[in-house]
C-alpha cells in the first residue's frame, strides 16, 4: 500500500467535479485523480497511490540527489574504499 | 522508466554501500517503519549487503497487519450480508479473521470485490442503487486522502447506499509507543517516505527531540533506502538526533497541505487498537460526526464480535520488532502465504511474507 509509482501526466480534465488525469507508467496508461496536485501540468511526473497523485516529483531535487551520489562515488574511489 | 531506473542503478548502489562501510564504527539498530520498505530491503538483498554492525528492526508499518481482528471479523460479517457489495484493497482478502477470511466469504457467494481506488467503490454504489456498497478504509496517512475523498464524493453526490468501515492508523503515535516501551532497542528511524509525502515531516521534530533519535525520511528504491541508512548512521556516529529528509524529490517539510486539509475535514484522531500490539491512544483516524451517516459500523448491526487469534502466531512480537520471523515455530511450516496464521504472512507489506518470499530463514 505504501508502494507508490511515478507516472507522467499526459492529459488533465475534470470529471464529476474532480480534477483527473491520464498518466503514463512506462507504457501503461491509467486514469488518476489529481485533486491533490492542483499545480500539476501535462508533462509533470507524479507519485501515485491507490489512484491518487499525492506528490509531484521534483526534477531539480532528483538531479541534485543523483549529483550527490556521484560525489560520494568519486570520493570513495579516490579514497580507495572497497565494498566488503 | 524515469524516476525509477536511476534509483536502481547497480553502480550507484555499490558506491553507497561502500560509503556506509566507511563510516560505521559500531553496532546500530535502525527501524524502518514502513512494510513497503521492509520488502524493498529484502527484495533487493540490501539487508544482506549492509555491514554486519547495522541491524534492521522491522516496524509495524503494515496497515493490513495492524488492522484489529475485530475489524476483520466485522468486515467478514458485513460482507456476508446478501444486500452488501463489500469492496477492499486487494491485500485484505486473505487476512485471517477468527474463523475465515474475506476471500472465503466470496467463495461462499458473498459479493466481495477488490478495488484499486476508493473512488471505484463510490462508482459501484452509483451503479448498484439497490445494493449497499461498503468500502474497507484502511491504511496509514498515505491512503487517508484517497479514502477521505471517496467519503466527500459520496456526500456531495448524495449517495445513500455507500459507507466506509474505517480502520486508519497514524505513524507518529506508533513511534512514541515503540520508543516509550521498556523493551525498545531502536536507536534511529527510517521514516516512511510516502506517509511523509502526504503529511510532511514536521510531526517528527518533537519525537526526535524527546527521545534523542535520528529520524530520516527515506524512499523505497535501493538508492533511496541506502541514502536513508547513510544519513542515519552519520547522525548516530556523530551523536546527533535530528529529523532529516533523504527523499527530497518527493517529500517536503510541510507535506501536501491540500491532502491534509481534506483528511482533517473528513477524519479526526481516535484511539485505535493495533493488532498484536494493543490500543495506542489517538493513533487512528475515525469519521467526524458530520460524516457519521457514512460509518458502516453504525449502519450494520453485526452483533457481538468475539475474536480469537491463532495461538501459534507471534505477529505482535514481529510487528513490534521484538522477534524476527525465523524465531516463530510456525514460520514456513504451519504458516505460509498459502496457509497464513496471521496478517504479516499475508500482506504484501508484511514482514513474514517478505522473509518467506525472499528466502530469509526458511
Amino acid at each position: 500500500m505504501c508502494l507508490g509509482i511515478p507516472g507522467k501526466i499526459t492529459e488533465i480534465y475534470e470529471k464529476d467535479s474532480l480534477r483527473m488525469g491520464k498518466l503514463d507508467f512506462g507504457g501503461v496508461t491509467k486514469e488518476v485523480c489529481l485533486a491533490y496536485v492542483s499545480e500539476a501540468q501535462v508533462g509533470d511526473y507524479a507519485l501515485i497511490h491507490v489512484g491518487f497523485a499525492i506528490s509531484l516529483m521534483d526534477e531539480d531535487e532528483a538531479i541534485e540527489t543523483l549529483k550527490l551520489i556521484k560525489e560520494v562515488a568519486e570520493f570513495s574511489e579516490e579514497a580507495g574504499f572497497e565494498n566488503p | 522508466m524515469k524516476f525509477r531506473e536511476e534509483y536502481r542503478d547497480p553502480a550507484r548502489v555499490k558506491s553507497l554501500l561502500a560509503e556506509i562501510s566507511s563510516i560505521v564504527t559500531q553496532p546500530w539498530t535502525l527501524m524502518e517503519i514502513c512494510g513497503g520498505q521492509t520488502h524493498a530491503f529484502l527484495q533487493h538483498g540490501l539487508d544482506d549487503m549492509l555491514p554486519r554492525q547495522i541491524e534492521l528492526i522491522h516496524g509495524p508499518g503494515c496497515p493490513v497487519c495492524v488492522t484489529p481482528l475485530e475489524q476483520i471479523d466485522r468486515a467478514i460479517a458485513i460482507a456476508a450480508r446478501p444486500e452488501v457489495i463489500f469492496t477492499s484493497y486487494g491485500d485484505m482478502l486473505r487476512v485471517p479473521g477468527t474463523g475465515r477470511d474475506l476471500f472465503s466469504v466470496r467463495a461462499q457467494g458473498g459479493d466481495v470485490r477488490v478495488v484499486y481506488s476508493p473512488l471505484d467503490a463510490v462508482k459501484l454504489a452509483e451503479a448498484n442503487p439497490e445494493k449497499q456498497v461498503v468500502f474497507f478504509a484502511i491504511g496509514f496517512e498515505t491512503t487517508a486522502p484517497a479514502n477521505a475523498m471517496a467519503v466527500l464524493q459520496a456526500q456531495q453526490k448524495k449517495i445513500k447506499n455507500f459507507s466506509v468501515l474505517v480502520s486508519h492508523v497514524c505513524v507518529p503515535p506508533a513511534m512514541h509507543a515503540i520508543l516509550g516501551s521498556k523493551a525498545n532497542r531502536v536507536q534511529a528511524f527510517l521514516a516512511a517516505g510516502h506517509v511523509c509525502a502526504v503529511m510532511g515531516y514536521w510531526e517528527y521534530l518533537p519525537i526526535a527531540g524527546k527521545y534523542h533519535v535520528p529520524i530520516v525520511v527515506t524512499g523505497f528504491e535501493p538508492v533511496d533506502l541506502l541514502r536513508g541508512v547513510i544519513a542515519t548512521v552519520r547522525q548516530l556516529e556523530a551523536v546527533k538526533a535530528k529529523v532529516e529528509n533523504a527523499y527530497e524529490r518527493v517529500v517536503t517539510l510541510k507535506g501536501n497541505e491540500s491532502a491534509q486539509k481534506v483528511i482533517n475535514t473528513v477524519f479526526q484522531p481516535v484511539d485505535r487498537k493495533w493488532r498484536g500490539i494493543g490500543t495506542i491512544p489517538q493513533s487512528g483516524l475515525g469519521l467526524r460526526p458530520g460524516f457519521a451517516p457514512f460509518d458502516a459500523e453504525s449502519r450494520f448491526d453485526v452483533g457481538e464480535i468475539l475474536t480469537q487469534e491463532s495461538p501459534l502466531c507471534i505477529a505482535g512480537e514481529i510487528l513490534q520488532g521484538l522477534k524476527k520471523p525465523q524465531q516463530c515455530t510456525a514460520f514456513g511450516m504451519a504458516c505460509t502465504p498459502q496457509t497464513p496464521l496471521g496478517a504479516p504472512m499475508v500482506s504484501a507489506e508484511g514482514t513474514c511474507a517478505a522473509y518467506y518470499r525472499y528466502h530469509r530463514g526458511v
